[in-house]
């Protein structure tokens, strides 16, 4: 156990140094791409032919409709691709995929949450994957930085109508950013073993005589986007459990470092254009310290590995591969689910209760620690203005940050945000199960393990699909008209609603004035600041869920 | 704002759909085409499988073949078109039991003490074609492969030993064995 523990602080000391190394290269470049008046000779070519004028920048409506228009169009191109799929090459054979799983696998890849209802292997082919899917990878992926940095310009801006202008925000992440890094990621994952090929399922005879077959596809190159854009959506069933997805335990680390790079940076680069990196050293530290408390409550859990199954078994080793053994996969299970990755190298299923538990406690902090790409960081900038007002409720004064003021507009924009997800879990869950049909449904078809595990199941899918996550407890079959439907609802509410109140809350804070600072104004880049800001995390989300968590994962916990 | 979204989605997918991926089958054919293709391992000259993608080693009713190292359980019976886990929970009877019977038929096969089986020997990995298996479970099966084919235990357990894969980087993940390599090597040595 001692030894287990050792190896698994050199793992981590080795991740952290990595993270700790890039965070700064990878945030300045994040501020000047988004940052510098200039454009570049390839973007002027771009803004001429798709009609963009670059220097007019958008106020927030016009931001937020963009966003709208262009999230519209791509569920709609993805819809449209799935229901083509037979009348397009290289799908191997593969039929139109069915209209309920067509609409949410769409919503799914548009709104970075990559759950996926369906198995890839034998529902989708290499063209849907790679025009439909891993487009969406890149600019799901795209839309969630530019909204975070929408909402630090409101930060950063006096008195200023517009926040920028999202077309200019989407070229500019794409390709000076994802696309850049996605070559070099893919790279390194193919030197790893990663296939990239077009080969489709080859069926060879074994040294017994038998046959096997060895599947094949272009992963490389969306397992790099898939990670690097914390979207998640595997190309085989498996993930990244898969040997072909992540062949060994250091393209594991790799992967893990690729989903967390631009997380953990986004506070740099939020710290380079407010003008005070202070402020961004802040916001990563408590990002920090979320992240180092679940990762190692998980990873105590599955060591110990009590239950049933683990018990008789010697060790929680059901659903975990041989090369990454239990380190190498609480890792990047507290990672998947602590950012809204949700690509998985073990299956969480089979995790003990209680570490199956703090998978599911990790997404209902709501993807704060660090978060997705772009929506962690705005995440935990919702959560800065909620702790501030707080704060200033303690002690009397007007709430302010970063030099604007929190008002009554700002707040009510800000309560709605922490709503909106708790909201459609919630009642996504107690539908689920207090409607008599819609009960016996799911426990007769979807759920695949008896009792509390079961309710879990449903748990977690929700959680989820409200905070764009997309791992799950695989066990579940989604495919169902109902889950399909209330899952995709609340992917494309849990996605939107918080896009269109983030982006208001940056129209309000753009449109002020700086408020001087005084020797009463509440400093928030001090550990007093990082302490306020990790309690309100806590409290004003995962408490919200704490009675569905002890039907649920606590029950089998206490019950093993 | 409608004919702007269409003209970037469709010029999107034109770079990082299409171009994107080509432009990595090409660097992938050129500079890396054994991982490209599946790191496929070739005995004679003949493809016998990929190095990563784990198969069974059973007869035509599906039990083990005395004289090959045997991989983990597999949810997906090791069908390369159908990766899967088991995902059943941690106080599924079902998979209580399962590990129960998987316990008392390796002992019953290697000829050895229930408690001495692994515990990857007894757990379906997550992907299902999960292609090594740990040192010890190797080990454990030297004895009844090697008497299987005439050879000498110690001589198969060598081999064992020679393949070994340690952890990465000395501290990275899980010392391993990959089952397809060892069973070729041992069919090498006739």
């Amino acid at each position: 156990m001692l030894a287990a523990w050792g190896l698994f602080a050199a793992q981590l000391l080795t991740l952290a140094a990595v993270l700790v190394a890039i965070h700064l290269p990878v945030g300045n470049y994040l501020a000047w791409a988004l940052g510098s008046p200039r454009d570049l000779f390839v973007e002027r070519g771009i803004y001429r032919l798709v009609g963009v004028d670059p220097s007019r920048e958008q106020s927030w409506p016009a931001y937020l409709r963009a966003i709208l228009v262009f999230s519209l169009l791509g569920i709609l191109a993805v819809y449209a691709l799935q229901r083509m799929q037979a009348l397009l090459p290289l799908s191997l054979g593969l039929p139109a995929v069915s209209e309920p799983l067509a609409f949410n696998t769409a919503i799914s890849f548009v709104t970075n949450t990559n759950w996926q209802a369906y198995s890839p292997e034998t529902t989708l082919g290499y063209t849907v994957q790679a025009l439909g899917l891993a487009v969406q990878n890149f600019l799901s992926a795209a839309v969630g930085i530019a909204v975070a940095v929408a909402l630090v310009r409101g930060f950063a801006r006096r008195g200023s109508g517009t926040i920028g202008n999202f077309w200019v925000d989407l070229v500019r992440i794409v390709g000076r950013v994802l696309l850049p890094l996605s070559i070099i990621a893919a790279l390194v994952l193919l030197a790893g073993g990663v296939v990239q090929n077009l080969d489709g399922f080859t069926t060879v005879t074994t040294l017994t005589g038998d046959t096997a077959t060895v599947p094949g596809g272009p992963v490389a190159s969306q397992e790099a986007i898939k990670l690097l854009g914390t979207n998640g959506g595997g190309f085989f069933n498996a993930n990244s459990a898969h040997p072909f997805e992540n062949p060994s335990a250091w393209t594991s680390l790799f992967e893990v470092v690729l989903f967390l790079a631009i997380p953990f940076s986004l506070p740099r680069a939020f710290g380079r254009l407010v003008g005070d990196t202070r402020q961004g050293f802040a916001i990563a530290a408590t990002m920090a310290v979320l992240y180092l408390v679940a990762l190692v409550a998980m990873t105590a859990f599955e060591l110990a590995g009590s239950g049933g199954a683990p018990q008789a078994a010697g060790a929680a080793m059901e659903g975990k591969e041989a090369r990454f053994g239990i380190g190498a996969s609480t890792l990047y299970a507290a990672s998947t689910t602590l950012t809204s990755t949700g690509s998985v190298n073990s299956m969480h299923d089979s995790f003990t209760a209680l570490g199956g538990g703090v998978a599911i406690l990790d997404m209902m902090l709501g993807e704060v620690a660090p978060g997705g790409v772009g929506s962690g960081l705005y995440g935990m900038l919702v959560l800065a203005v909620i702790a501030v007002f707080v704060a200033g409720l303690m002690v009397g004064r007007s709430p302010e940050l970063l030099g604007k003021r929190i008002g009554p507009r700002e707040m009510k924009l800000a309560s709605l945000y922490i709503l909106t997800t708790p909201t459609l879990v919630l009642a996504g869950v107690g539908l689920s199960f207090a409607i008599p049909a819609l009960r016996d449904d799911i426990l007769a078809h979807s759920t695949s393990n008896p009792g509390a595990h079961g309710f879990s199941e449903v748990l977690y899918a929700f959680t989820s699909a409200a905070n764009n996550n997309g791992s799950a407890f695989a066990g579940l079959s989604a495919d169902t008209p109902w889950l399909d439907a209330a899952l995709g609802v609340a992917m494309l509410f849990g996605r939107f609603v918080p896009i269109v109140l983030v982006l208001a809350l940056a129209g309000s804070l753009a449109a002020q004035e700086k408020v001087p600072v005084t020797s009463g104004t509440l400093p928030t880049h001090r550990p007093q600041f990082v302490g306020l800001l990790l309690g309100t995390t806590v409290i004003v989300t995962a408490l919200t869920y704490l009675p569905a968590l002890a039907l649920g994962p606590i029950a089998e916990g206490l019950s093993s | 704002m409608f004919g702007t979204a269409l003209r970037v989605l469709v010029l999107a997918t034109l770079v990082t759909g299409l171009l994107y991926p080509l432009l990595l089958l090409g660097v992938g054919q050129l500079l890396l085409p054994a991982q490209a293709h599946g790191s496929l391992v070739r005995v004679d000259g003949e493809v016998v499988g990929s190095a990563l993608i784990g198969q069974s080693w059973t007869d035509a009713a599906g039990d083990p073949l005395r004289p090959w190292f045997q991989p983990r359980p597999s949810a997906a019976g090791y069908d390369g078109g159908a990766s899967s886990g088991s995902n059943l929970g941690p106080e599924n009877p079902d998979l209580v039991a399962a590990i129960a019977q998987r316990r008392a038929a390796i002992a019953a096969f290697e000829g050895v003490d229930p408690a001495q089986v692994p515990p990857d020997a007894l757990t379906a990995s997550a992907s299902g074609l999960d292609p090594q298996i740990s040192p010890e479970y190797a080990r454990l099966q030297a004895a009844r492969v090697a008497d299987a084919r005439g050879l000498p235990r110690s001589q198969v357990l060598e081999l064992v030993q020679e393949h070994v894969r340690g952890r990465d980087l000395g501290y990275l993940g899980e010392p391993t064995v990959n089952v397809l390599e060892l069973n070729a090597a041992l069919a090498a040595l006739g």
